[in-house]
């Protein structure tokens, strides 16, 4: 079901990792073919992609499911707007601070959660999670703006920015050294974030590491017997996970430097967890799939409106044009989520595999033996011998 | 009889333990002498299974000491702490992970033997832990596993499962191996295999405690024979004295299995 | 001390509604095995139910009103009004009651569907795939629900005899102690269910034989009983109970789409808390928790710790699971 962690040759990561770069580089030229080709949109291919791959070195090498990364999506983002109104609208410091508070965060609700394992661990992630947005919608308000959500304001003291003379014009963007990070210049950004997750991911996919989480999903209590102490490798790969979501929260903020609490709702964290599974759990690539395929869908559907669908079945008698807007209203639009919970229940009800394990299928139905013996476990010839 | 603790790998005492009414184990004591083999048989339900669990932590006996390595194993020892000190262990059904190559399978508790209950290395390459590469490989050649060591454990069979999680517990050294009916459920040229290979790993000089059905097994193995029935240890001996006990007859005639 | 008795009183109620679903919860995981993330979506669907009862009972038509002369003024008039008059005007004051007529076997129904139609095929996969097709089947319900009726609250009314309050403190030589009626029914509403369910486990053969299931699945199933089929029963039962929860709260809080989420994470706080797979854990736990939130909803309080309300069940469960990891009354 999913793939082996193998020790691939060096060779092929190189690979790997130089097709990917350069996938995620032309993303503007191929996304205007399928008519994505805008920048907030491959963003947010960028940032979600970044999202699952780290939520992915945890549920999909460990198997623990958790239901509250959202919440330091949520951290992530308000760390990076107050280092936007307290520092500077450089956006190191700010990624950077965003990485650590995350990082810490899920150290605290990782230790704690991490002592059940299970449906327990699920239920406490997503318990602290619903209290972090509850916390922040009311008591936190000072820190977190509440409902308004927390914002860059001209007279914010940006002690860095004025110490340097550095001064706002215009509204305040995110900025890279005197690059003011919109448009494309957003995109590239997110980008190198992104190739730079990837990178980590597979490092980790390649590594002893990543080899004994995915055998703590394998069979726990042999791990135990086999004198390994399990809780500090799950926690340690929560607390990656962690900050990958902090990172992907930060980089929200960057491209659009407003931070709400209802970043950190569980349908954001359940949003990951499909975007994970409909790739593919625990492969290299699924989670970014997952999370561009998503988005991509979401973006389409979501801007149909009546309009649109009348428009779309007007070819047929009009009895039957009605009956198909009918059906169809309430999965556009606004009811993007309805459709949103529907393909989560038919992924996981026929497809567990995700997109990754369909390619599978179909090049193994299509391509013969060759694509036959790819197996996962063959597949690890390489690099070994 | 030199008594002298030094000789003993493993000490049981006075250990008693209860499940709700039932007195799983009563006041066992045994003592497990350096680089021998011993064996523990006796009927099913008779205590065997749970008198290793509480030598690697699976369960707290209620009273007595587990002494291994002048430490006492039921004081709140973890059981990767217990494997740290020194004891591996096979499982009555194979404990492997399924999930990953049979090669990685053996690499893992490599890696708890040289680096320990937790190491952080998620930049280091796994192509690159070439000792343990090679470690692996060949103790899955001398056993005849080496071929397709690069496939799913979880599709071995029952027997080569068995077989691999020995090789799992093989590659750690311990000072003390526990084996769990290391041929049940066999065939029978399965089974002469795995006595062969035991034979060879006795050889080595490593102490092991044996619960065997198979008395084929256990008379061509063990140096010393436990019997435990209804939680009490009935008769201890060489293998010759064990056969023609009176107690151990009566105790086996009285259950249907020999 | 009045200030105490009714902060146990408000926290009762809201025990009650956490009790009840967090019984059914694990009802369904102690019999089924299955961690039902849709399970709060039954209890949001409960109190839909009311919302549809209620807007079944007041359809209605314009009618001229006569009380204004100096123009033609038009006001919507009930077609219950206008056949039955007062009788009618009754029927509909009395909405939530019948509400819960409806309930029952709309909520056994959809229980059953449920089962038999997506968690059945879900007992031999991984915990973690049941918690996602349930979790998913969640925001399906959710959202149908939004599309039907809208994002915002509805508000619901209880009937006109018991939307007062009543002076409970007097019965107990206190003064200041005002309650509303409808918290008191729907404390009652609560132990009497969780009544009803404890009687029917431990007075019934069907009863004994789920208690046994739930303990050694194995062995009742050796015994030759069809233990399937008793358990999709349970798991009609567990939704009508969170059916009826719901339908009951509607006067307290006027349901929106997303209640059922906000309840279930706070259910499964106390199903951990209590112990999972312990029915009377479930309960205590539910009331505890509810009793502890309102207590630190006071003011006096929370000018000390501020925010404390907003995470308080949450404080409590890290420290059950850090002190006593199987919960209150959990057995593992």
């Amino acid at each position: 079901m999913h793939q082996i962690i193998t020790p691939s040759s060096r060779g092929k990561d190189l690979s790997i990792l130089l097709i990917f770069i350069a996938v995620v580089l032309t993303a503007p030229l191929w996304g205007s073919l399928i008519g994505a080709g805008y920048p907030d949109l491959l963003q947010k291919f960028a940032i979600f992609g970044l999202f699952a791959i780290g939520y992915n070195l945890l549920f999909g090498l460990t198997g623990y499911l958790s239901f509250g990364h959202a919440a330091f999506l949520g951290v992530g983002s308000y760390v990076t707007v107050w280092s936007f109104k307290l520092l500077s609208m450089n956006v190191i410091p700010a990624v950077m601070f965003a990485v650590v508070f995350s990082g810490i965060f899920a150290l605290v609700i990782g230790f704690l959660s991490l002592r059940r394992s299970g449906i327990y661990f699920s239920i406490l992630t997503l318990a602290f999670a619903q209290m972090s947005y509850n916390l922040a919608y009311s008591v936190l308000t000072p820190i977190t703006n509440g409902e308004t959500g927390l914002r860059v304001l001209r007279d914010d003291p940006r002690v860095i920015d004025n110490a340097l003379g550095v001064t706002l014009e215009g509204s305040p963007l995110g900025d890279l050294f005197g690059i003011t990070l919109t448009g494309y210049a957003g995109f590239y950004f997110c980008a190198a974030m992104l190739i730079l997750g990837f990178w980590l991911s597979l490092k980790i996919f390649r590594s002893p590491f990543g080899m004994k989480l995915v055998a703590i999903k394998s069979n726990q209590t042999r791990m135990e017997y086999t004198g390994f102490n399990p809780r500090p490798y799950l926690l340690s790969a929560f607390v990656i996970s962690g900050m990958y979501a902090g990172l992907a929260g930060s980089l929200m903020a960057i491209t659009d430097p407003l931070a709400g609490a209802e970043r950190m709702q569980w349908t954001a964290s359940g949003e990951v967890v499909l975007m994970t599974i409909l790739g593919g759990l625990g492969t290299l690539f699924g989670p970014i799939l997952g999370a561009a395929t998503i988005k991509y869908f979401e973006n389409i559907f979501s801007a149909i409106n009546l309009q649109v669908l009348e428009n779309t079945f007007a070819f047929m008698p009009e009895w039957l044009g009605g009956i198909m807007v009918t059906i169809t209203r309430p999965f556009v639009g606004e009811g993007w989520h309805l459709t949103l919970g529907v393909l989560f229940m038919l992924i996981i009800i026929f497809m567990p595999g995700g997109l990754i394990e369909g390619f599978r299928r179909l090049s193994r139905l299509f391509g013969g033996k060759k694509a036959a013996s790819e197996t996962p476990a063959a597949e690890s010839e390489g690099g070994v011998k | 009889m030199s008594n002298g603790d030094n000789d003993f790998v493993l000490s049981i005492r006075g250990v008693n333990k209860t499940f709700g009414g039932l007195q799983a184990l009563s006041d066992i004591n045994l003592n497990i002498e350096k680089g021998k083999v011993h064996a523990i048989i006796g009927p099913n339900g008779a205590g065997k299974s749970t008198l290793l669990n509480t030598c690697i932590g699976l369960l707290t006996p209620d009273s007595g000491s587990i002494t291994f390595g002048g430490k006492d194993l039921t004081k709140s020892m973890t059981p990767h702490a217990i494997n740290q000190a020194g004891i591996s262990r096979v499982f009555q059904t194979p404990q492997i992970f399924p999930e990953l190559s049979i090669l990685q399978n053996v690499m893992i508790p490599a890696f708890a033997k040289r680096d320990g209950a937790f190491s952080f290395n998620p930049l280091k390459a796994l192509r690159e832990e070439e000792g343990i590469l090679n470690e692996a490989t060949t103790l899955l050649d001398d056993l005849g596993m080496g071929e397709g060591a690069h496939h799913h454990a979880g599709n071995l069979s029952r027997g080569n499962k068995r077989r691999l999680e020995l090789a799992m517990c093989l590659i750690q050294h311990p000072k003390l191996l526990l084996l769990d009916e290391p041929t049940a459920g066999m065939a029978r040229h399965d089974t002469n295999r795995t006595i062969e290979l035991l034979k060879k790993i006795k050889e080595s000089g490593m102490t092991k405690v044996i619960i065997e059905h198979d008395m084929h097994v256990v008379f061509s193995l063990a140096d010393r024979i436990s019997v435990l029935a209804q939680g009490a240890i009935i008769a201890e001996g060489t293998p010759d004295e064990i056969k023609g006990h009176p107690k151990v007859r009566e105790a086996y005639l009285g259950s249907a299995e020999i | 001390m009045e200030a105490l008795l009714l902060q146990v009183l408000n926290g009762l109620d809201k025990g009650g509604a956490y009790a009840l679903i967090a019984l059914g919860l694990t009802l369904v995981f102690g019999t089924l095995g299955v961690v039902n993330f849709a399970h709060g979506a039954l209890f949001m669907l409960g109190a839909f139910v009311a919302v549809s009862v209620q807007n079944v009972l007041t359809i209605s038509k314009k009618v001229k009103d006569e009380s204004i002369t100096f123009f033609d003024a038009y006001k919507e008039t009930p077609y219950l009004e206008i056949w039955w008059g007062d009788f009618g005007s009754l029927i509909i004051d009395f909405s939530v009651p019948i509400a819960i007529l409806v309930a029952i076997p709309v909520m056994l129904l959809i229980g059953l569907a449920m089962e038999r139609g997506l968690v059945r095929h879900f007992y031999k996969r991984e915990h973690a795939d049941q918690i996602l097709v349930t979790f998913g089947l969640a925001i399906v319900l959710q959202e149908i629900v939004k599309a039907n009726f809208g994002a915002n609250p509805i508000p619901i009314s209880a009937p006109d005899a018991v939307a007062g309050s009543v002076d409970i403190g007097s019965m107990f030589g206190l003064t200041g102690v005002v309650y509303p009626w409808w918290r008191i029914l729907y404390l009652c509403f609560s132990l009497a269910v969780i009544a009803g369910v404890f009687a029917f486990l431990h007075m019934t053969t069907f009863g004994m034989v789920v208690r046994a299931g739930m303990h050694d699945r194995e062995t009742v199933g050796l015994l030759g009983i069809d233990i399937q089929r008793r358990f999709t029963i349970v798991f009609g039962l567990a939704a009508v109970v969170a059916g009826l929860a719901g339908v009951m709260y509607t006067p307290i809080l006027p349901p929106d789409y997303h209640m059922g989420m906000d309840f279930l994470v706070l259910s499964f706080v106390v199903v951990v808390v209590g112990g999972m797979g312990s029915l009377p854990g479930a309960v205590a736990a539910g009331f505890l928790l509810g009793i502890l939130q309102s207590f630190f909803s006071m003011n006096e309080v929370k000018q000390y710790l501020p925010g404390i309300d907003q995470i308080i069940i949450y404080l409590v469960a890290v420290i059950i699971l850090l002190v006593r990891p199987r919960g209150l009354m959990g057995k593992d």
